[in-house]
């Protein structure tokens, strides 16, 4: 078990940068979740900390072992693939004791240690069994036995749950995320599915083109995203951006959409030019006497809520709310916006601007 | 567009039952989602309906006539694939042009003309019309195969899960897109997929199969807010309902064998002490891990509950629905 510290780690595939100039740390026991699009060098950064590939510059610190340069056999790490690799040929229990009858640990030794991971996997009644004919899950099972019966100071997982179709994946997901609580070791995780990086994470980087865009927990990351791509990359619909020329000032707590004033939390930063507003589809509010307009373009239900899609001035804009209000294509809505929630961005480069609401948490970018 | 029917619909492929007495009517203009587990038998109700494949028994009626006896190419229907097959060396207009310049159309080249381009102006598409079929992204690709199918005004649309390989943001606007051209074009859409959200989303009506069988037809809201079984209940809604021993709480009516309860469902406050297992904050929403007695099931709490795993809430169901023995809804 250990803590992980990343140092301005960079990966070049020759004129390519994988991995520009990345920081972070992951604590003791923390399940951490790699987030982003394919390409973003989410995989390549996991294949650093495990060694399988060197790094072009800077360090990383394994239970305070600086390891950057080190080969993979030398760092005491657990990887566990998408495609879980099982010996075909063997059973069960071989293919979980494999790893130590490999590194000369005593035969009752290896038997007791393989009871014990079968314990904890739930898998005990199946240990002498063929793996050729066990469903998905049990062979995911088998795999994670494989990883953790060697008690590595830390596990990577590369999208394990990739291949799994959706109803599967929901149910070993919290599984997955079960066993971390009652075992407690650092994990490392990659995923390009936002859903899942919230649901399992203890923390979140989401990053893109190499770079990190922000790093901290689901709830800060979904409530205060630190750039324009983080707030479309994280929720399902996104946050709505709503992009404006216009002017605001350090301290002010409002500014004009479509001439209509719209409160904001109170402004640290001032900025003139184009900007976006940004709302998640929640705090988006249909109500007749708003003057800030829109007319409705569809309306999707799902179940207790409905998805309405609706045209304004900034674009087209996604508001969720209680199926129970009835919502006609083609009406015209006015809109008001949860106040505390609304993040600002610089539209040109990105990032959002400081606020009550989010300078807690812009400090650690 | 028309009415089509199913009646007693069978059909089998050697011992394995794929379609059983499936009766269905499938109004004009309407959009109809058979939604089900793989296996359940949608897609080979498509197949039957297009003719590539023959029932065992049943019969099936476009607009009261019965067409078992046609050919697929007579049946004048539409079947849009999940994989998107393009003719690559043609232009996106050619590609659209072609179901109409089949020999047994002998479609006048100016009504060719007239069609695409209506064609590409609901697609959004008129643009890339000269452009190379292989020159376009992955969701204008499947725009065009759906427009190859909408060229022709067949009397249904038959969809085997168009969107399935595309990715969430592009599914997403497609599944408004579909829904808007269905009701642009006033036609009849027999849609198969496996998604609840696309379900729920686009169909006026959703048929929740079964093994072979269509044991729900309905609206999304019936479906959802009123299943007549608890399969039915656990195909829609997310986090799935929860099915718990109808003794749990008491109160369950003679019969009953399980409560179940949507996570929405379950009131906080008062009520059992549930012990918390696990929070996930997914932003929106946050869902509560809870055990009772024994028994593990999910709620939705408050995205910035001060819970934390260990913790102990009182929960008592509200609007809780019943089933008996066999899943059969009761109360």
């Amino acid at each position: 078990m250990a803590q992980i510290i990343i140092k301005g780690l960079r990966k070049e595939f020759g004129a390519f940068t994988a991995v520009q100039s990345s920081s972070f740390t992951i604590e003791d026991g923390e399940f951490f979740m790699l987030l982003g699009p394919s390409g973003c060098g989410k995989t390549t950064t996991l294949r650093m900390i495990a060694g399988l590939e060197l790094p072009t510059a800077g360090e990383i610190w394994i239970g305070g072992e600086e390891v950057a340069q080190k080969p993979a056999s030398q760092r005491d790490i657990a990887f566990v693939f998408q495609m879980f690799a099982l010996y075909p040929h063997l059973n069960v229990r071989r293919n979980i004791s494999y790893p130590l009858i490999s590194q000369g640990m005593p035969r009752a030794q290896v038997r007791a240690k393989v009871a014990e991971v079968a314990q904890i996997l739930g898998i005990t009644d199946i240990l002498d069994r063929p793996v050729g004919g066990l469903s998905g899950g049990d062979r995911q099972r088998v795999a994670l036995g494989r990883a953790i019966v060697r008690d590595p100071k830390a596990f990577m997982m590369d999208e394990p749950l990739g291949a799994l179709d959706a109803e599967f994946r929901e149910h070993m997901s919290l599984e997955l995320r079960a066993l971390h609580d009652r075992m407690g070791a650092t994990t490392v995780y990659v995923t390009h599915d936002q859903l899942e990086a919230m649901q399992m994470g203890d923390k979140i980087v989401v990053m893109n083109h190499g770079v990190i865009e922000q790093f901290g927990t689901p709830q800060d990351i979904y409530d205060k995203p630190a750039t324009m791509f983080v707030a479309e990359f994280i929720g399902s619909p996104c946050m709505n951006l709503m992009r404006f020329d216009g002017r605001v000032a350090a301290g002010s707590t409002e500014v004009l959409l479509a001439n209509v004033p719209v409160a904001i939390p109170r402004q640290h930063d001032g900025l003139s030019g184009s900007l976006a507003f940004g709302v998640r589809p929640e705090h988006v509010q249909l109500s007749t006497d708003s003057p800030y307009r829109a007319e409705v373009r569809a309306t999707e239900y799902l179940g207790t809520t409905q998805i309405v899609t609706l045209k304004t001035a900034q674009g087209e804009v996604k508001a969720r709310t209680g199926s129970e209000h009835r919502i006609g294509v083609g009406d015209s809505v006015g809109l008001g916006f949860d106040a505390r929630t609304i993040t600002l961005f610089d539209a040109k480069s990105g990032h959002a601007l400081r606020s009550d609401l989010n300078a807690g948490v812009l400090q650690n970018v | 567009m028309s009415d089509v029917t199913l009646t007693g619909i069978r059909k089998s492929f050697g011992t394995q039952v794929a379609v059983k007495a499936m009766t269905m009517d499938i109004p004009d203009g309407s959009f109809v989602v058979l939604l089900g587990p793989t296996g359940a038998g949608k897609t080979t109700t498509l197949r039957l309906i297009a003719g590539l494949e023959t029932p065992d028994a049943g019969d099936i009626r476009i607009d009261g006539r019965s067409i078992l006896r046609d050919t697929p190419a007579d049946r004048n229907v539409a079947m849009v694939f999940q994989q998107y097959s393009l003719y690559p060396h043609l232009t996106v207009r050619d590609n659209l042009a072609f179901p109409l310049r089949s020999p047994m159309l002998r479609t006048p080249e100016a009504e060719i003309t007239r069609r695409v381009a209506e064609v590409a102006e609901v697609l959004r598409i008129p643009h890339k019309l000269d452009n190379k079929a292989t020159n376009l992204s992955g969701g204008e690709m499947q725009r065009v195969s759906i427009g190859r199918a909408l060229v022709r005004s067949p009397s249904i649309f038959l969809m085997d899960e168009p969107l399935s390989s595309l990715d969430a943001k592009l599914r997403a606007d497609l599944r408004i897109e579909l829904k808007r051209i269905q009701s642009d074009l006033g036609a009849t859409f027999l849609y198969v997929t496996h998604d609840q959200i696309e379900a729920m989303t686009m169909a006026t009506h959703v048929g929740v199969l079964d093994q072979g069988q269509l044991v729900q037809f309905g609206t999304p809201r019936e479906i959802y807010e009123n299943p007549a079984s608890l399969y039915v209940a656990s195909r829609l809604g997310l986090p799935r309902i929860n099915a718990l021993p109808a003794a749990l709480f008491g109160g369950a009516p003679a019969g009953a064998k399980t409560i179940a309860l949507r996570p929405e469902h379950v009131q906080q406050g008062q009520g059992k002490p549930a012990q918390v297992i696990r929070i996930e904050h997914l932003g929106d929403q946050t869902r509560l891990h809870l055990m009772l007695e024994g028994h593990a099931f999910t709620t939705l709490t408050d995205p910035h509950s001060p819970l934390t795993s260990g913790d102990t809430v009182a929960i008592q169901p509200r609007d809780a629905l019943y089933f008996d023995a066999s899943g059969s809804r009761i109360a």
